[in-house]
């Protein structure tokens, strides 16, 4: 509401001041150079103001689960934590980092994503590069297959009906298998390979490479950008899945990391066994969750600047097409 | 080995480019096509048994909708029951109920979460600083990469009895909420969280197409006198309109899905009235109740409506507005 306010305020003043500069000034450059006027001025500090508010807004959640995961819980239950941690303690991080049930479903996290990943990639980049052949038979029946499933899909009963009779209930296929392809980053990696060269892939044929040696010795090592980005991607996503092991996991050693925060914020669980006296459990509850968020969220922070880089360069690809 | 071998350097002799295209589309063409592509087949094989199996057979396996089904059983279930399951959620007013909070709660996140990443990418548009847009842009996209888990985690916590908002709303007007238990505050508490989540990353495909748009435009808007405002409604706006339509059709596409993995995290029996989806509906039904086919038809008249609304949404953008996604 400010900002459009603002906005308005800045139309009036600013038309004024253009009309009058504008005959003399007719190139954009040195308008910008010339005195700016007081409305835009006030626009730009109202526009940096706001933005800085979406950055603290944005951060504050994180902070604060910070900040909670290293305070006392007499302090989280008064409801006097916000940015900093009040009543210093480590005492959490060690019951967490010391419960072996967390360290196994986080190993079973790493497993799932590697797994899943490379399944992943696998059957998404052998499909896209023969989708990208203009001249294959049966292409547009192919394509037509994988985008009808973006806007239908079976439902989450007929899924569960199949994945059990499939017999993986409790396996690790039940969760890297069913979302194995993205056909968003299928239609990516599609549209990537489309915009190669083809004079490459030709030469190499006449080289005598059949279409497999062209895919593996001459356009994969052209496509390393766009295997790291469709990599993040894939390994981002199943990094944070917890559904698929939700519905189909019974088995506590099976579970990813994510289940064991599911169900500590569920109350099914308390960290591990040792989570304090009893009479207290319900209050220490959002200090050893917020510690468990911190430590799940650890890798995603590690790899987020790359990850963020790629992710943009990937979308931006995506949307080349359009 | 040695014969296959061959193949390739035939194919491309016998098929000079230019008349690539022809000979192919011919009826019969196949067993040609086979002989020159076998192997670019085989890279298809695995993708198709894929959509084949987790994609395909559940769409077929929404017969039990109408079937009766045994657990264990076949997943097209027993023995043909015909309408009965589809006359029984009709008859249902908890689905009702499901289905009145889908759509407000799908208005809503239209409302607020669709328009906000587009004012976000022009404000960042705006900036004069690069390295201060990179800064702002690189914190607002975080949620993004966080498991639905955590941010769960995170909205519990923040509206918790000692979480923040409680902290501001004691400070402020003396008074505290049971934001996570009390129905009347589930959708402020969904759409502001959503809104949290989403605006970041959503401004991500307009900022693409912001960096598209041609420079020279500005400046004949600029020599014609408009101010940054008007050039912002007459050269920005119009630039990155096909995206807003498209995602706008996307978005519409998603409507029915609304939130099913974060509202199954936050929500809880007290709050249901407004809390509960057609999706965590048939969820309780189907999986927690083990009413297989009951919910399955719920799903399914989800589906359709949800293919329904892409498909009109494609069709009217088409006409009105000459984009469409296909």
């Amino acid at each position: 509401m400010v900002k459009g306010a603002t906005v308005k305020g800045t139309t009036v003043k600013e038309t004024a001041v253009q009309e009058a500069t504008a005959p003399t000034a007719d190139t954009g450059v040195l308008l910008k150079d010339m005195k700016v006027s007081r409305g835009m001025r006030v626009f730009r500090v109202a526009n940096l103001v706001f933005l800085l508010v979406v950055v603290f807004l944005t951060m504050y959640p994180f902070l604060n689960i910070l900040a909670q995961s290293f305070s006392s819980e007499g302090f989280i239950n008064a409801g006097q934590v916000n940015l900093f941690p009040l009543g210093f303690n480590t005492q959490t991080y060690q019951l967490i980092l010391a419960d072996s049930v967390f360290w196994r479903n986080y190993g079973n996290t790493v497993l799932y994503t590697v797994v899943a990943t490379a399944i992943s990639m696998v059957l998404t980049t052998s499909f896209a590069y023969a989708i990208a052949k203009k001249d294959l038979k049966g292409r547009s029946v192919f394509i037509g297959i994988a985008v009808f499933t973006m806007f239908f899909n079976g439902g989450l009963i007929p899924n569960y009906v199949l994945i059990t009779s499939l017999g993986m209930r409790d396996t690790l296929w039940a969760v890297v298998l069913p979302n194995a392809i993205s056909v968003f980053n299928l239609l990516i990696m599609k549209s990537f390979f489309e915009n190669m060269p083809r004079e490459l892939e030709e030469a190499a044929a006449i080289d005598g490479l059949t279409q497999y040696g062209v895919l593996f010795k001459v356009v994969l090592p052209l496509s390393k950008a766009i295997v790291a980005t469709m990599v993040l991607f894939y390994a981002v996503a199943n990094w944070n899945s917890w559904f698929q092991a939700f519905l189909y996991l019974d088995n506590p050693d099976l579970f990813p990391v994510t289940i064991y925060l599911r169900n500590m914020i569920a109350g099914v669980t308390t960290a591990g066994s040792a989570g304090g006296t009893a009479e207290n459990v319900g209050q220490i509850a959002a200090n050893i969750q917020s510690v468990t968020i911190v430590l799940t969220i650890i890798p995603i922070l590690c790899v987020y600047p790359f990850v963020q880089k790629y992710f943009f360069s990937g979308v931006m690809l995506g949307s080349v097409k359009e | 080995m040695a014969m296959r071998l061959e193949v390739p350097p035939e194919a491309v002799t016998t098929n000079p480019p230019g008349s690539k295209d022809k000979p192919r589309n011919k009826p019969g063409g196949w067993k040609l096509a086979i002989k020159r592509d076998w192997r670019l087949y085989t890279l298809v094989l695995l993708p198709l048994a894929y959509f084949a199996i987790f994609r395909y057979l559940p769409m077929a396996g929404n017969v039990i909708a109408f079937r009766q089904f045994q657990p264990g059983g076949s997943i097209f279930g027993e023995k043909w029951v015909g309408l009965k399951y589809v006359t029984l959620f009709i008859n249902d007013p908890s689905f009702w109920q499901a289905f009145q909070n889908t759509i407000i709660l799908g208005v809503l996140t239209l409302l607020f979460c669709f328009p906000m990443p587009i004012i976000f990418a022009l404000m960042l548009n705006e900036l004069r600083s690069q390295k201060f847009k990179k800064f702002v842009q690189t914190v607002a996209y975080l949620p993004h990469f966080m498991s639905v888990v955590i941010i769960a985690g995170m909205i519990l916590q923040n509206f918790s009895m000692t979480g923040t908002v409680n902290q501001i709303a004691n400070t402020v007007f003396g008074t505290t909420v049971n934001f996570t238990q009390d129905a009347a505050w589930f959708r402020p508490m969904y759409i502001s969280s959503e809104v949290w989540q989403t605006m970041g990353w959503g401004a991500i495909l307009y900022l693409a197409a912001l960096t598209k748009v041609d420079e020279s435009l500005y400046e004949a808007a600029r020599i014609d006198g408009a101010n940054r405002w008007q050039q912002t409604w007459h050269v920005t706006l119009p630039a990155i309109r096909p995206t807003i339509i498209t995602l706008l059709i996307l978005n519409i596409g998603t409507f029915m899905a609304v939130g099913f993995e974060k509202i199954l995290l936050i929500y809880n029996p007290l709050n249901y009235q407004t809390s509960d989806v057609i999706s965590t509906y048939l969820y309780r039904v189907g999986l927690e109740s083990s009413n297989f086919s009951y919910a399955a038809a719920i799903g399914m008249f989800e589906s359709v409506i949800g293919l329904t609304l892409i498909l009109s949404a494609n069709a009217i953008s088409k006409r009105l507005a000459g984009t469409s996604l296909w």
